[in-house]
């Protein structure tokens, strides 16, 4: 598959007060042209920031990010990131936030653009594929419903006709109801427009429901990743089990009632470690249920598993139960 | 359901805000009943009246600007929405508790966590107040118990500091846990853990839970009964397997059929529209104007709720969608 980003060992880091924070810690990965990329985590692992770094609203304190081939460290003219940023464009989680309220929505769906007469017709084509009506063009924001904003949001992001969008959390301020209606139109739009997405959120089921693979994040590194369906049938890391087993689950539930059992289900004990200063071995260990001597030791290795899944552990392949073939490294 | 055994019974409630001219119907003519050791949900999307549920039964909205307009509470047999708001103070926090859904909110940021919990104790006369946090901070799991004890809640993890909330609900070993949207706040993973403890000390206190959430799953693994809410009314109640498998009315199931699971595949449909203002609502039924399967009198008239044989499922619609033996000559509110 064409590579339209490709991320190579990126680091972000924050400072508080005398001491850094690594957001994000050395994470690869690539996305092709029209995939939709899911990347999960808790709160604090660093999954925002990878956003941000990609949408060069961060500085990288590390490695590369080539977009069509070229490294953005080598962008020097301001037109040409200009450029760069009309192909990547990002929506937000807070879509009470992420409209000024001072603006018309068609206002700040065509802020991009100089020629009036286009704009119009631009803007009230765009409200019409997100599946709003064209004459809400000159309305504020404040008339406007949380899915109707998010609406607008990613109208205002499809209006540079970007190749990638970067949505980060982007339903998790709605309504069950309203949830998948956004969804729905992640999907047709990903179809209509050629787009690549790289799909942000805590919430597994949601990111299942519009990407077809999977970067699960902890603590700054990506701990496994693959093709969704598999990954979260087959986990294979203890940290991706553990989260699949929190996840609230109807079906899940209804069936643990019906057989008179609680849901047997991964409990961590404790909570995250610091992401300041060096960290040896696995950043997973103190909460791990199959923690061992090594795991404290040494920084678990890559280890593929299969095509274009890997996982970062020690026990990867015990945790699948798969012989990896000789020939893949 | 026997009523003797219910540790809360509410029936009729009605609290409106806003002018006597234009109300805003929030909670309107809702009626639920809690059996002892049981985890019952009042499930809802935002805006359908299920937090304002939760307050008024001990009237915690302040009146201005919520109108309690009627109804009855009654806890441990004892009718508390007649007392006078000196009784009801003995009560609030005591018999009944809270647990809200931002800790980092609801905790004093100047005061020391075990401070906060001590305070709890007081309030409700336990014994020494110093041995009482100890106990309940090991009872909530909290680690290293005295040291945390001493920590200030901004230097809690948000699991922990729910975990001091849930200490301080303790206090007084309430018959009602009311948690409001207790772990949405949290990472899944901690969201487990903060269950898993519910759940445990429901069985070992003998507690009876109420709790507030929008999340199926949730309900799903926690919650014997379930209590529907839509615009500031009871649409369905049931067993929570019997209205989760099969649910008899439109609202519910769509909604069921909205949420994204782990195991998905295919299209899933929200629902068209949005819920109604709740200060200027249709006439007829107040989901008419999103149903599938509408009707004209859907529009004209509202149902009231219909009840099975056994009185343990109830629907509020013209056409529930399962004909479960639903009493429809019988309109029993």
């Amino acid at each position: 598959m064409e590579e339209l980003i490709k991320v190579n060992d990126i680091k972000v880091n924050f400072r508080s007060g005398t001491r850094t924070i690594r957001a994000v810690d050395g994470v690869s990965f690539s996305i092709g042209k029209k995939e939709s990329l899911g990347l999960v985590g808790e709160s604090g692992c660093g999954k925002t920031s990878i956003g941000n770094a990609i949408l060069a609203l961060v500085p990288i304190a590390g490695g590369d990010i080539f977009f069509n081939g070229c490294n953005l460290a080598d962008i020097k003219k301001r037109s040409e990131f200009m450029n760069y940023r009309k192909n990547v464009q990002m929506i937000f989680q807070d879509p009470y936030a992420s409209l000024n309220p001072r603006m018309t929505i068609g206002s700040a769906i065509m802020e991009m653009y100089n020629n009036e007469n286009e704009m119009f017709q631009m803007a009230a084509e765009l409200l019409r594929t997100v599946g709003l009506e064209e004459n809400y063009i000159n309305r504020y924001p404040h008339e406007f419903s949380g899915g109707q904003r998010q609406r607008i949001g990613i109208a205002r992001a499809l209006a540079s006709s970007p190749s990638l969008l970067i949505a980060d959390e982007p339903v998790s301020a709605l309504d069950v109801s309203v949830q998948i209606q956004i969804l729905n139109l992640f999907r047709n739009l990903q179809e209509q427009y050629n787009l690549s997405y790289l799909f942000i959120s805590h919430d597994l089921a949601v990111v299942k429901y519009v990407c077809s693979r999977v970067m699960v994040m902890y603590l700054g590194k990506i701990v496994e990743s693959g093709p969704i369906d598999m990954v979260y049938s087959v986990p294979a890391h203890p940290y991706t089990a553990a989260l699949l087993s929190a996840v609230p689950d109807i079906d899940a539930g209804l069936s643990a009632r019906r057989s008179n059992k609680r849901k047997s289900r991964i409990i961590l004990k404790g909570d995250i470690m610091a992401n300041t200063g060096h960290i040896e071995g696995c950043r997973f260990y103190p909460r791990c249920i199959m923690a061992e001597n090594i795991c404290k030791q040494a920084e678990p290795p890559k280890i593929q598993i299969g095509p274009e899944r890997w996982s970062c552990c020690h026990f990867a392949e015990k945790i699948v139960n798969i012989r990896v073939p000789a020939c893949m490294e | 359901m026997n009523s003797s055994t219910n540790i809360l019974e509410v029936r009729n409630l009605k609290v409106w805000f806003g002018k006597k001219n234009k109300p805003v119907k929030a909670v309107d003519d809702v009626s639920f009943v809690i059996p002892a050791d049981s985890t019952v949900a009042l499930v809802g999307e935002s805006g359908c009246g299920k937090s304002v549920t939760a307050l008024s039964l001990v009237k915690l909205v302040p009146s201005p600007p919520a109108n309690y307009l009627g109804g009855e509470v009654i806890l441990n047999g004892r009718n508390i929405s007649a007392m006078s708001e000196k009784s009801l103070y003995k009560v609030r926090g005591r018999e009944i508790a809270y647990v809200f859904q931002e800790p980092s909110v609801a905790l004093n940021p100047v005061v020391r966590v075990g401070n906060q919990i001590k305070e709890a104790v007081k309030l409700c006369g336990g014994g020494n107040a110093d041995d009482e946090a100890l106990k309940l901070a090991e009872m909530v799991g909290l680690p290293n118990p005295s040291y945390t004890l001493r920590r200030y809640p901004h230097e809690l993890s948000g699991g922990m500091q729910q975990r001091v909330m849930i200490a301080m609900a303790l206090a007084s070993r309430p018959s009602l846990l009311v948690a409001d949207e207790p772990t949405t706040a949290l990472d899944v993973t901690i969201q487990a853990q903060i269950l898993e403890l519910l759940v445990s000390l429901q069985k070992k206190m003998k507690m009876a839970i109420l709790l507030i959430t929008h999340n199926f799953g949730l309900v799903a693994e926690t919650a014997d009964w379930l209590y529907v809410m839509y615009a500031g009314r009871i649409i369905e109640a049931g067993p929570t397997e019997n209205v989760l498998a099969e649910p008899l009315h439109p609202y519910t199931r769509e909604l069921l059929n909205a949420v994204p699971r782990l195991n998905t595949s295919g299209t899933m449909q929200g629902i068209e529209g949005t819920v109604p203002d709740l200060a200027c609502l249709p006439s007829g039924c107040r989901f008419a104007p999103r149903c599938k399967y509408v009707k004209e009198n859907c529009l004209k008239e509202e149902p009231s709720l219909l009840f099975n044989f056994n009185r343990n499922r109830s629907v509020r619609c013209f056409y529930p969608l399962a004909d479960e033996g639903i009493l429809k000559n019988g309109r029993i509110n």
